[in-house]
């Protein structure tokens, strides 16, 4: 699937709620869904400043596409990383750096979140795209 | 007074939030302001709207009369003995912040002790460590027990002769609990050591008597006690302020400025620098008269005493959550209940509850050390004001379960 057609998806499903808290019980279930990430990684150096709730993302490049993982200690959080993953992950670090990540406005997730949060979100994009374009 | 009749004063409590009535519950960050003191704000912008202690013309008058009518209002709140003994200020930091800055000059030097409690508000902590790295002093902490009760024991091991002044709240923005700040008082002036109280919550919940208590300096905010922002108050005994250096220079706090020296204006105004918050100062007159309206209603103590009984019973008995800040004994504990639940992030629970209507606050409620001395990362914090009903606590029972349900 295209990164085009990823994220269309991930916006008919995110629509198909109309009420906040179905949209969070979706995110926490993305959130519990996501593969674990090992406890020895969470260092200092791999978390992301900016969120209240701790986040740790991490990645690799594997034959020209990157792949990454995270984890946070709060789950509607690991939720929207998730959410980012599976949008970004197994894409070649054009493709992500060329991206305006403009599909979580369309889904209403930074309007709809606190200050503070929206700046986690802000971060979050920041580091993906920064290994993006660090892998260029 | 019944509750419906008091939170039909406050506009804000009609908003509705995601379609939901709001269920305000943050009032230990700012409580929400009544018609009378957003309509004594607009009456004075629009109708005297003067710079004060100046002027000669009469919008200058009428604002000055104002805002020293205020001094006269504040004195009598905290039973004050006087009316140079109050300093108006931002906010409850800003005093703690002159305090530390100006008392800490006059007579904080090299290897001298300065006491706080691990309870404290991030404000009542850092204009003490600033002052401690400007003048090589050191700060000591007296501890909590597991319940949070502050061992007032042990503070007098912690004084010394070194000891130069005890900076302690009196009710934890966290704990909730009412800290014996007269006998905390008494054990310090045995030993000639000046207390400080941090005063943003008593303000709100305790009736105040600065001179039963015998503080040497006591501090709130105007916004925590239905007021307008920006403003607040450092009561500090005459003794003291007149020892004080000023702590800001500027218009109104000098007496004469020549270049060959400056002499500055008596108390207060020697601490009231540049132009002051004429406009929200006056509206603290209204506040304070409703804030001791309410703890002097018999109806209003019992519905806060309920619901506090009542959220007491539900938080102690749940074996998920874990409540910071439980009563024993006699001590008191207003309506503030901080909490963790075993694996529901308190980001998470509070994010979910607003969406259901309820504003909560969740985070390390500028108390890091207390996160730390509890070993968490944050907690959850529902703080009620006198015009939260009992069903808003059930609601915000129901709602919680619902959210630890979701999470776990």
């Amino acid at each position: 699937m295209s990164l085009e057609e990823k994220k269309q998806e991930v916006i008919e499903d995110f629509s198909m709620y109309d009420e906040w808290l179905d949209k969070y019980e979706y995110l926490i279930e993305l959130g519990k869904a996501l593969e674990p990430y090992p406890e020895g990684e969470k260092t200092e150096e791999k978390l992301i400043k900016g969120c209240q709730s701790r986040v740790w993302l991490d990645w690799e490049n594997k034959d020209g596409k990157l792949y990454f993982r995270a984890d946070s200690d709060a789950i509607i959080t690991k939720g929207i990383i998730s959410l980012l993953i599976s949008v970004y992950s197994g894409r070649t670090p054009e493709e992500i750096a060329g991206d305006d990540f403009s599909f979580v406005e369309q889904i209403g997730l930074r309007e709809n979140l606190s200050p503070t949060r929206a700046n986690g979100l802000v971060s979050m994009i920041a580091t993906i795209r920064r290994a993006a374009e660090e892998q260029i | 007074m019944d509750v419906r009749e008091i939170r039909s004063q406050f506009p804000a409590l009609e908003a509705k939030v995601y379609g939901k009535p709001l269920v305000y519950l943050d009032n230990a960050a700012t409580s929400q302001r009544p018609f009378v003191v957003l309509e004594k704000q607009r009456a004075l912008a629009s109708g005297s709207n003067a710079n004060i202690h100046r002027a000669v013309h009469k919008f200058a008058v009428d604002a000055t009369e104002e805002y020293e009518k205020t001094r006269d209002a504040v004195r009598e709140f905290l039973n004050a003995d006087s009316r140079e003994e109050i300093v108006f200020t931002s906010g409850t930091t800003m005093s703690i912040n002159l305090v530390a800055s100006c008392f800490g000059e006059a007579f904080v030097h090299e290897g001298d002790e300065i006491i706080v409690s691990v309870a404290e508000h991030h404000s009542n902590i850092v204009p003490w460590q600033l002052l401690c790295q400007r003048k090589k002093a050191v700060l000591k902490v007296l501890e909590i027990d597991e319940f949070g009760g502050l061992m007032v024991e042990s503070l007098e091991k912690l004084i010394s002769q070194r000891t130069k002044i005890i900076a302690i709240t009196h009710i934890s923005n966290v704990l909730g609990l009412v800290n014996p700040v007269s006998e905390i008082v008494a054990t310090a002036h045995k030993y000639g050591v000046p207390v400080l109280v941090d005063g943003a919550q008593g303000s709100v919940h305790e009736k105040v008597d600065v001179q039963a208590m015998d503080c040497d300096f006591y501090a709130f905010s105007g916004h925590k006690v239905y007021g307008p922002t920006g403003t607040g108050v450092l009561y500090g005994k005459k003794k003291w302020l007149e020892a004080m250096p000023p702590y800001m220079g500027g218009g109104e706090m000098i007496e004469t400025v020549r270049f060959s020296g400056t002499t500055y204006a008596p108390v207060p105004g020697k601490f009231e620098a540049g132009t002051q918050n004429f406009n929200a100062v006056p509206a603290l007159q209204e506040a304070l008269r409703l804030a001791e309206s309410y703890k002097e209603d018999s109806e209003v103590v019992d519905n806060q005493k309920n619901i506090t009984d009542y959220l007491l019973d539900v938080l102690t008995n749940d074996p998920r959550i874990r409540l910071f800040g439980v009563p024993r004994g006699t001590a008191v504990k207003i309506p503030l209940f901080s909490f963790a639940v075993e694996g529901a992030h308190h980001e998470d629970l509070a994010l979910i509850l607003d969406k259901m209507g309820i504003a909560v606050r969740s985070g390390q409620m500028c108390a890091e050390p207390l996160m730390d001395r509890f070993g968490v990362t944050g907690m959850l914090r529902a703080s009620f004001a006198p015009y939260n009903t009992m069903e808003e606590a059930e609601y915000f029972v129901k709602c919680l379960n619902k959210a630890i349900s979701m999470l776990i």
